[in-house]
């Protein structure tokens, strides 16, 4: 099993998955994952999956759980750098990833996180605004 | 079909099911498959593989490199004795599932191969067989 | 056929070649049916004579009759492989390439008629002839080959060229479809759009259907496909060129298109792309609207 590091880059964290996963190594980084997104206080989780080159229902699920998990923590998730013939595949499979933003590449997955923390706040303040007449 | 290499190996944990992604991976490149004919493959594999440990304690993937000289495929036979699918019709149909899982396994592997066949009964075990062909859609 | 018949056989034509290659030479380059214009005299004379070394070879070292499969008649069949092969990409008919073959069995009878006595010349003449046609069917075959690998490339050549992928802007792609399409072709397209996805970095990918005369469930399925994957890649698919005999069809299917964006035609779908990646048209001032409004400015 090996231990897939997490960074933290302002508000949000990334983590690059660059090994093919064996289960085990799937449920660790998602309870990793839940663990640095409340220990941070992250708004955001990026997961770059460049360079995966198979993506089955297990990690499939596993994307979709930690997106449902973060979401709970009011934390979003993209998911980045999907391969070509892994989405033609995912497509085939019939798996949708509900609940997982996606994005082109770690720096349009970071601009998605920053738009959406944005709009956030606006909601917040609007909200606000209309609690306080 | 004229088999031009066969090999076996045992599936019984879930740490196993990276090796057999990495089998299918060598010998889908080997068969100069294109990049989505293997992640095709390789992907149903993973399904079927995971399937067996999940629900048929474990088996056996053989796989068989195929050409007669004018098509190139490979097969994967996925073997187990556990306690065979008792509704074979409702297992393929999507979203079923026994488990708590997404339930795409048979319906998922068998929209990913241009051949699938599957022989089980309860008490008898579960043999799925899936073929890829070099240059089918 | 004894042993000693085909190193018989092999001898008289090995003491002989000379004068087999020269005649048989000769009597294609007479042959109305061979395409002078096609083929150089001296090309043709190399093949004859490595074509004949080759046959002696294969006798002399016991391939017998076993033609098509033994392993001492490889390097006849190579040799052939390789002349049929280029005879059918130079445009011969599968006849004029088998005539090569068949072209040498006169020369060969002739020299068996002088040089070998009568009880074994029907012998040998048989095994000389089962030898030639079986080498002469094979050339057929191989050809048939050859010209299938010519049509398979092609229709591969065909395929990538009527799928182009075209960047309207930095960030947006369009791929016009023109003509039928099959699941082969749907599936090239997808990638190759997929892939034109990745490389440009393009958030938009607009799917051009103008061209396309029949959109049936299959197809219909197939775009959806595209469109779903190219979303969980990141990027965001239209459909432009949707006619309205299309719509009627995609509603009479009921094939469920509610949540991709339609264009009736490219440039709305090109607007609309411009709109989502946050850019705006807008038209230039001319000299003239400048200087009046500086001139208000300044009151």
């Amino acid at each position: 099993m090996q231990s897939i590091p997490i960074l933290k880059m302002g508000s949000f964290l990334l983590v690059s998955i660059q090994v093919d996963m064996d289960d085990r190594t799937a449920m660790s980084l998602q309870d990793d994952l839940t663990s640095a997104i409340v220990k941070h206080r992250a708004k955001g989780v990026l997961i770059d999956i460049s360079s995966l080159d198979v993506v089955d229902s297990f990690i499939g699920r596993m994307l979709a759980n930690t997106a449902a998990m973060a979401r709970i923590l009011d934390a979003d998730t993209v998911v980045v750098g999907m391969q070509p013939s892994v989405a033609i595949t995912l497509v085939e499979l019939g798996l949708s990833l509900k609940g997982v933003r996606s994005a082109l590449n770690v720096e349009r997955g970071m601009e998605l996180l920053q738009s959406i923390a944005r709009q956030n706040l606006a909601e917040a303040d609007e909200a606000d605004a209309g609690h306080e007449k | 079909m004229p088999v031009t290499k066969s090999d076996s190996i045992s599936v019984r944990s879930a740490g196993e099911v990276v090796g057999v992604r990495h089998l299918v991976r060598r010998w889908a490149v080997e068969l100069g498959l294109s990049l989505v004919e293997q992640t095709k493959i390789v992907t149903a594999a993973s399904e079927l593989a995971r399937n067996m440990i999940d629900y048929g304690g474990g088996g056996t993937m053989t796989a068989e490199a195929l050409d007669d000289g004018i098509r190139k495929g490979l097969r994967l036979i996925f073997e187990d004795h556990g306690p065979g699918i008792p509704d074979l019709q409702a297992a393929l149909r999507d979203g079923f599932t026994t488990g708590g899982g997404m339930g795409l396994g048979l319906g998922g592997a068998k929209r990913l191969s241009n051949e699938f066949d599957v022989k089980s009964a309860p008490g008898e075990g579960t043999r799925v067989t899936i073929v890829r062909w070099k240059g089918a859609s | 056929m004894a042993e000693s018949q085909w190193a018989v056989l092999a001898g008289v034509v090995r003491e002989h070649s000379d004068e087999v290659a020269r005649e048989w030479v000769r009597l294609q380059q007479n042959d109305l049916t061979l395409r002078n214009n096609l083929l150089r005299a001296g090309e043709l004379e190399q093949q004859c004579r490595e074509f004949l070394a080759a046959l002696v070879n294969a006798l002399q070292n016991g391939g017998g009759a076993d033609v098509l499969r033994s392993e001492t008649w490889a390097p006849v069949r190579e040799l052939l492989s390789g002349i049929s092969r280029s005879r059918a990409r130079q445009g011969f008919t599968p006849t004029e390439t088998a005539m090569f073959v068949f072209s040498l069995k006169k020369p060969v009878f002739d020299l068996l008629r002088r040089e070998v006595n009568g009880e074994q010349l029907a012998d040998i003449s048989w095994a000389a002839t089962t030898v030639l046609d079986a080498l002469g069917l094979y050339t057929t075959e191989t050809y048939q080959r050859g010209r299938e690998e010519i049509i398979a490339r092609q229709q591969q050549e065909l395929l990538e060229l009527s799928t182009p992928v075209v960047q309207l802007w930095h960030g947006v792609l369009a791929l016009p479809l023109i003509g039928t399409l099959d699941s082969a072709r749907t599936q090239v397209v997808m990638e190759s759009l997929l892939q034109a996805v990745v490389e440009t970095g393009s958030q938009i990918a607009i799917i051009d259907i103008t061209g396309v005369p029949v959109v049936d469930t299959l197809v219909a399925q197939h775009l959806l496909k595209t469109v779903a994957a190219a979303r969980l890649m990141g990027a965001d698919c239209i459909i432009s060129g949707i006619r309205p005999q299309i719509a009627q069809t995609i509603v009479h299917l009921g094939v469920e298109i509610n949540d991709v964006i339609t264009k009736a035609t490219l440039a709305d779908a090109f607007a609309i792309a411009l709109t989502r990646i946050g850019l705006h048209v807008t038209r230039k001032n001319n000299p003239q609207q400048q200087q009046r409004r500086s001139e208000t400015a300044a009151e």
